[in-house]
C-alpha cells in the first residue's frame, strides 16, 4: 500500500504541463531515434543529454525526458525492422526475423501496430516489476558493503562480453580501456593525482557526458562523413503500410507469447550488464522452443514479432531496477542514464528512495504515461515515422554535431572539454572501424572508479586482508555467477552468436 | 521534415540560454548545476535581487572542472580587473589551495569577499554503537587504531577527512596518519556503510547527517562548531564541551577577481552584508541547513588565510603534501 501512495506522489509530480510535455518531446524524439537505423537508444539518450543541461531541467524533469527517449527508442527500433529489413537498433535486431516477411506480404501495417502492442505490453509489465523489485533490492542493499559491491561490479562487467557482442575479447579490451581511462584524476583514496600531467582540468577526471556524447554521438557524425558519397541510407523507396489495426484474433493468438516473453526480458534486464539485446534474443528463441509447432517462425509468424518486442521493451524497464536500486546499470543506455544522474547530483543506490523519493516516483509515474503515449504514437502515427526514416543522413548528422557542440559548451563552458569531445569522436570511430563494442569502454569509465574504490576500501578496512573479498555468503554468490557468466558464452556462446547475428546486415557498434 | 523543425526550435532554444546579457553582474559557479557551489551562486543571486540590492538578475556561469581549479585560473589569468564577477567557494576551496590542488595558483592572487553560512562538521556513529561521546571514540583510536574505521564522504586529504583529523590531534593523538579513514563517494554513501556495520564512525556535514538522526539511525558525538546550534541542533553535543577544541566548519562564501578596485570590493561586501542581516537570507540558511558564520571583508580574508595555513599543517603531517 505504500508503494502505492508513493506512486500516487509520482503521479503528482509527474502530470505537471513541463512534465507531460518533456515526455511527449521524449517519446518524439525517441522514436525517431530508434527508427533510424545506426542510431540506437544509448546514442539517443547521449544526443540529447546535453539537451536537457542546457534547458537548464532539473533532475526529475531531465530524467523523465530521458527516460521518454530510452522507452521511446525501444518502440522506435522495430520500424526499420519491419519496412526495411535493417534493425534500428540492435536489440530490434530479431524483429526482422518475422517482421519483414510479414511486411512483404502486405501485412506491414498489421506488423507495426501488433509490434507497438507488444512493445506496450512488455513496457507496462516491466514498470510495474520495476515498482515490485525495486523496494526490495533496496532493502537488501545494506547488505552490500565494499567488498559485496566490488564484486557486483565484477559480475556487471563479466556477463558483459557473453551474448551481446561478436567477440568476447574485443568487449573485454573495451572494458579495459574504459577502466584505465578511469584512473585519470586525483585518487579519492589517496588525494594523489594520477595521468593529469599538470593540467587542472584532468584533476577530477574525464566527465563521462563529455566521453559519452564523443564516443556515440560524434562518432556516428564521422562515420557519416566517411560515406558521404553514398547518400541516404534509406531512399525514397515507396513503403506499403496498409492496415493499421490487427485483427483481434492474431492480438489473441500473441497473448500468452507477449506475457511469457515479457517476464523473461525482464530478468534478462535486471542482470548487470546483459540488456535488451539479450532480453529480446532469448525471447524469440524461447518463444521458437515452444510455439513454434508448424515452423512458421521466420516466414512472418505473429508471435515471431510479438515475442522479441515485449521481450526488449521488458529488458528496457528491468535494467532500471539495478540502476536505481544499487546503483549498477543493467545495460548499456542505463550506464548513460546513470552519468546523467550522477551529473545531476543524485548518487543512485539505496539511499535514492528515501532521500530523492520525487525523483523515483516521478520517474517510474513518468515511465507509465511515457508508455501511454508511445502506444498511442506508435499505432495511428507510424506513417508519421516511417516518413522519418526518408529524412537523408545531410540533414540529420549536421543536427547531431550542432547538438553535441552546443550542448557540451552548454554544460561546461569549457573549450578543452570540446577538444576531449572531439578526441573521444575520433576514438569512437577508430574503434567501430575495428568492431570494438562502444559500451563497455562507457561502462568501465563510468563504473572504473567505484569499483577500485570499492576494493580499496574493503581490503583498508580489514586491514590489508584479501581474503575479506570473499567472506560472506552474498559475495561468494556473486562471484559464483560472474564466474558462470562470462564461462559460459565461451562454451555454448559461438552457436547462439551465430543465430542471433545471422542477420545482422548492419554495421557499427549500435547494441544497446 | 518535422524532425528538422524540432532541431531548430532545440537550437533556438539552446542559443537563447547561453547568450549573454551585457553588463549585469555575474557570478562563476566553478561546478555543474545542482552542487552547492551552484546553490551559492543561484541562491544569493535571486536573494540580492529580491531584496533590490542588484538591479538585473544576476548571470550565474558554470564553469566546472578541476574541483574549482578550472574557475580559479580563469579568474587570475582572464579576469584579473572585473569588477562586476564574484566566484562561489567554500571550505573545499580552501583545502585545495592549502594542498596545491590548482596548480600555480595561490589563495592570495584573488580577494575574499565574505562568507553566506556555514554547515559545520559533525562526528557519528550507528545508533546501536556502544560509542556515546567523541572521548570514548577518541580513546579507542588512541588504543587501537586499526578497530576502527571512520568513513566520510571527500577523498582522502579532503575536507571530512581533515575534520576528524582536526579533532584527534587536539584530542592528543599525535600520529595522526594511524587514524584509518575511508573514503566514500558523497557523504550519504558513507552513512549507508555505517548502518550496514562496514565502518565504525562516520564525519560529515551536519546537513548530510540530520535525515538520519531524524530516522534513528545514527548519533551525533559531536558537533565541531564553537558553541551549540541553535533549533533543532541544539541537541548535539560541542567537541568543545567534551574538552576536544576543535572546529571544522564548512564555510559558503565568495572571493572576487584580485584586481578588483576597492571600491568595488567594498561594495560587494557592503550588499553580501546587508544580504545577511536580512531576514529572507535567515529563511534561507534555515531551509538549507546552513548555520551562522558572520564573516566578511577583511575578516573573512584573514578567517580564509588562517584555515588555509591550519590545512597546510596537517596535511604536510599526513603527507598528502611536502
Amino acid at each position: 500500500m505504500e508503494t502505492l501512495a508513493s506512486l500516487g506522489d509520482g503521479f503528482a509530480i509527474a502530470l505537471t504541463w513541463q512534465n507531460l510535455m518533456l515526455a511527449l518531446l521524449g517519446c518524439f524524439l525517441g522514436t525517431v531515434m530508434g527508427a533510424l537505423p545506426g542510431l540506437g537508444p544509448s546514442n539517443g539518450v547521449a544526443i540529447l543529454i546535453p539537451l536537457a543541461f542546457t534547458l537548464g531541467l532539473g533532475a526529475t524533469p531531465s530524467l523523465i525526458l530521458l527516460t521518454s527517449v530510452y522507452y521511446g527508442a525501444m518502440y522506435g527500433g522495430r520500424i526499420s525492422s519491419i519496412l526495411l529489413n535493417i534493425p534500428g537498433d540492435e536489440p530490434a535486431m530479431m524483429t526482422c526475423l518475422d517482421g519483414h516477411p510479414m511486411a512483404r506480404k502486405g501485412l506491414a501495417g498489421e506488423a507495426l501496430s501488433l509490434s507497438g502492442i507488444a512493445s506496450f505490453v512488455g513496457a507496462f509489465l516491466a514498470t510495474w516489476g520495476l515498482i515490485v523489485l525495486a523496494p526490495q533490492l533496496v532493502k537488501i542493499a545494506l547488505l552490500f558493503g565494499p567488498a559485496e559491491y566490488f564484486a557486483l561490479f565484477a559480475l556487471a562487467f563479466m556477463t558483459l562480453g557473453g551474448v551481446s557482442s561478436t567477440n568476447q575479447a574485443k568487449s573485454a579490451f573495451a572494458a579495459a580501456l574504459g577502466l584505465g581511462l578511469a584512473t585519470i584524476g586525483v585518487d579519492t583514496q589517496t588525494g594523489v593525482p594520477r595521468f593529469t600531467f599538470g593540467e587542472v582540468h584532468l584533476y577530477d577526471g574525464l566527465d563521462f557526458l563529455v566521453a559519452i556524447v564523443g564516443l556515440f554521438a560524434l562518432s556516428e557524425v564521422f562515420i557519416f562523413l566517411e560515406h558521404r558519397h553514398g547518400g541516404s541510407d534509406a531512399d525514397s523507396r515507396k513503403l506499403k503500410i496498409g492496415k493499421l489495426y490487427p485483427p483481434m484474433s492474431m492480438i489473441k493468438s500473441c497473448t500468452p507469447t507477449m506475457l511469457r516473453t515479457s517476464f523473461l526480458g525482464f530478468l534478462a534486464g535486471v542482470l548487470p550488464g546483459a540488456g535488451a539485446s539479450l532480453g529480446s534474443f532469448i525471447s524469440y528463441t524461447m518463444e521458437k522452443r515452444l510455439v513454434d509447432k508448424e515452423n512458421t517462425f521466420g516466414t512472418g509468424d505473429p508471435r515471431g514479432v510479438a515475442a522479441p518486442e515485449a521481450g526488449n521493451n521488458a529488458a528496457a524497464g528491468g535494467a532500471l531496477v539495478p540502476m536505481l536500486a544499487l546503483g549498477v546499470p543493467g545495460s548499456g543506455t542505463t550506464a548513460v542514464l546513470l552519468a546523467v544522474l550522477l551529473a545531476l547530483n543524485i548518487t543512485p543506490g539505496p539511499l535514492l528512495f528515501t532521500q530523492n523519493p520525487d525523483v523515483v516516483w516521478g520517474l517510474v509515474a513518468a515511465l507509465f504515461i511515457a508508455n501511454f503515449m508511445l502506444l498511442a504514437m506508435n499505432i495511428p502515427m507510424v506513417g508519421l515515422f516511417t516518413r522519418v526514416l526518408m529524412i537523408p543522413s545531410r540533414i540529420l548528422m549536421p543536427i547531431v554535431a550542432m547538438v553535441s557542440f552546443v550542448g557540451i559548451y552548454g554544460i561546461s563552458g569549457s573549450s578543452f572539454d570540446l577538444l576531449v569531445m572531439i578526441g573521444f569522436g575520433v576514438m569512437g570511430w577508430v574503434l567501430r572501424k575495428l568492431d570494438v563494442p562502444l559500451v563497455p569502454i562507457i561502462l568501465g569509465t563510468l563504473l572504473g572508479n567505484a569499483m577500485e574504490n570499492n576494493l580499496r576500501r574493503a581490503v583498508t578496512i580489514d586491514n590489508g586482508d584479501w581474503w575479506t573479498l570473499i567472506d560472506s555468503p552474498l559475495s561468494i554468490g556473486l562471484w559464483a555467477i560472474a564466474v558462470i557468466g562470462f564461462i559460459l558464452p565461451l562454451i555454448v556462446g559461438a552457436r547462439v552468436k551465430a543465430k542471433m547475428h545471422q542477420r545482422r546486415d548492419e554495421e557499427g557498434a549500435i547494441s544497446d | 521534415m518535422k524532425l528538422f523543425g524540432t532541431g531548430g526550435v532545440v537550437a533556438a532554444a539552446v542559443f537563447a540560454l547561453t547568450g549573454f546579457a551585457a553588463n549585469a553582474a555575474e557570478c562563476i559557479a566553478p561546478a555543474n548545476p545542482g552542487g552547492g557551489w551552484d546553490f551559492t551562486c543561484r541562491q544569493v543571486g535571486k536573494s540580492l535581487q529580491d531584496l533590490g540590492l542588484i538591479d538585473q538578475t544576476m548571470q550565474v556561469v558554470n564553469l566546472a572542472g578541476g574541483g574549482g581549479g578550472v574557475a580559479f585560473a580563469e579568474v587570475v589569468n582572464k579576469r584579473n580587473d572585473d569588477n562586476e564577477l564574484i566566484v562561489a567557494a567554500s571550505a573545499a576551496t580552501a583545502t585545495r589551495l592549502a594542498q596545491g590542488a590548482y596548480p600555480g595558483n595561490t589563495m592570495d592572487q584573488v580577494r575574499w569577499l565574505a562568507a553566506i553560512g556555514a554547515d559545520y562538521g559533525v562526528i557519528a556513529v550507528a545508533a546501536d554503537s556502544p560509542i556515546n561521546t567523541l572521548p570514548e571514540l577518541l580513546d579507542q583510536i588512541k588504543a587501537d587504531p586499526s578497530s576502527v574505521s571512520v568513513a566520510g564522504g571527500s577523498a582522502v586529504g579532503g575536507w571530512d577527512h581533515l575534520k576528524v583529523l582536526i579533532a584527534a590531534n587536539a584530542y592528543g593523538i599525535d600520529d595522526v596518519r594511524s587514524v584509518k579513514y575511508i573514503a566514500f563517494d558523497g557523504g550519504g554513501e558513507a552513512v549507508t556503510q555505517l548502518l550496514a556495520g562496514s565502518v565504525q564512525a562516520f564525519t560529515g556535514d551536519i546537513s548530510e547527517a540530520k535525515g538520519f538522526v531524524d530516522s534513528g539511525d545514527i548519533k551525533v558525538i559531536a558537533v565541531l562548531a564553537p558553541e551549540r546550534l541553535p533549533g533543532e541542533f541544539a541537541d548535539f553535543p560541542t567537541a568543545k564541551e567534551q574538552g576536544v577544541d576543535a572546529i571544522g566548519a564548512n564555510w559558503r562564501g565568495f572571493y572576487a577577481p584580485g584586481g578588483m578596485s576597492d571600491e568595488a570590493y567594498n561594495d560587494w561586501v557592503s550588499k553580501i552584508a546587508q544580504l545577511y542581516a536580512s531576514d529572507e537570507w535567515k529563511e534561507v540558511m534555515a531551509a538549507n541547513g546552513l548555520a551562522p558564520l558572520d564573516l566578511q571583508g577583511e575578516d573573512f580574508q584573514n578567517f580564509v588565510a588562517d584555515s588555509v595555513a591550519q590545512i597546510q599543517a596537517i596535511s604536510k603531517e599526513i603527507g598528502i603534501i611536502k
